[in-house]
């Protein structure tokens, strides 16, 4: 009953390590992006890469962790029978695509550069909405 | 459930070790600037400059000029439009813009803008490209790296990106470049902007386009075969 929830986590987990990495990257703590093209430093030097002062992947880091936390509670056996984790995992996650939705068709139509960890990024978070909504369905 | 707190842990560890090794890496060079190992073609030291007006003006100003220069930047945008109307325009100059990119010490992302120019002249934008970072010369304020801001300068004014893009990576302009420094170095220029006038540095700060236009008249007032 649980497994959606617990491929969730993984994902989320991937996620959160990706988001971190360009963050670190943000903050000066890693100092150049293993990124085949050179793309990921032109979308990462870009205005859209902070978003009200604070880096784009620390939003990622955030959205992640929480969608990590609420898959791994869900996971339990006393919460594996509740249907309220799903659904807020499909609501947060659905955001998160949505977001991501965004920052790619910046990359795409505005910045015209590609950042293959951004891409990574997208495709774990499109996996978890995926997921989630597979596990909603089933439910219902 | 033990199979699931596995696989966490699996993929926890790999992440952790990942940050790890990319944070311990030796810090990356400047973005952009020149590589130590710049070779110099035969080409690249033939490059005449970026040349704006014509090759029959009487009286030739070479200036050196580094894009992240403050008062490179002030000369360009207060001094050099009423130059270009007053005396290139009117056929009694030809300008020649070289590139002096001070070391990273200095300024950081001298030479990535220059080569941000010199990428945009292959497309034929070089005056445009100029005019476009000194003209918007926040970038030189902000300290972080200018590539985005020069690529969309280059978008601005028609630069083709995805040329463009590839051109920067590849430090495509370097030996060029280095072989315009090692010319300035050879006439002993000791800062940006540095001015020559048919051969002859132009000392005093005085940068203005009124000294300019009273040097110019008076070489050409004293060489009458000069006269347009």
């Amino acid at each position: 009953m649980s497994l959606h929830r617990q491929v969730v986590a993984v994902l989320a987990l991937v996620g959160i390590a990706i988001a971190t990495y360009l963050w670190l990257h943000a903050i000066g703590v890693v100092g150049t992006l293993k990124c085949g093209t050179g793309g990921c430093e032109i979308v990462q030097a870009s205005t859209y890469a902070r978003l009200l002062g604070i880096p784009v992947a620390f939003y990622g880091v955030v959205g992640y962790v929480v969608l990590f936390g609420l898959a791994v509670a869900g996971a339990q056996p006393a919460l594996v029978q509740r249907r309220w984790p799903t659904t807020w995992l499909v609501a947060l996650s659905g955001a998160g695509f949505l977001f991501t939705l965004y920052l790619t068709s910046l990359e795409m139509f505005v910045i015209h550069a590609w950042c293959r960890w951004c891409l990574a990024s997208a495709a774990v978070m499109t996996a978890i909405v995926v997921t989630s909504l597979a596990g909603f369905l089933r439910k219902s | 459930m033990k199979r699931f707190y596995g696989l966490l842990a699996v993929v926890a560890i790999a992440a952790v070790a990942f940050l790890i090794y990319s944070a311990n890496q030796p810090a990356a060079a400047v973005p952009g600037a020149a590589a130590s190992n710049v070779t110099v073609s035969a080409q690249d030291s033939a490059f005449p400059g970026y040349i704006l007006g014509s090759d029959s003006a009487p009286v030739k100003v070479e200036e050196f000029a580094d894009y992240e220069c403050p008062i490179c930047a002030m000369f360009a945008t207060v001094q050099f439009p009423t130059i270009r109307d007053q005396l290139i325009k009117t056929g009694k100059v030809q300008w020649v813009l070289r590139d002096y990119p001070l070391p990273p010490t200095t300024h950081r992302w001298s030479h990535l803008a220059a080569n941000a120019v010199a990428c945009a002249s292959e497309q034929g934008k070089a005056w445009d490209m100029i005019d476009a970072v000194f003209d918007h010369h926040d970038w030189a304020l902000q300290g972080s790296n200018p590539t985005s801001v020069f690529r969309g300068l280059a978008q601005g004014i028609g630069v083709n990106p995805t040329t463009w893009d590839a051109c920067v990576a590849a430090d495509r302009y370097a030996g060029r470049i280095q072989a315009s420094l090692s010319r300035g170095d050879a006439l002993g220029v000791g800062g940006t902007p540095t001015f020559f006038i048919d051969g002859k540095e132009v000392a005093s700060t005085d940068r203005s386009s009124d000294r300019f236009q009273r040097i110019v008249d008076s070489i050409i007032a004293a060489h009458p075969k000069k006269k347009k």
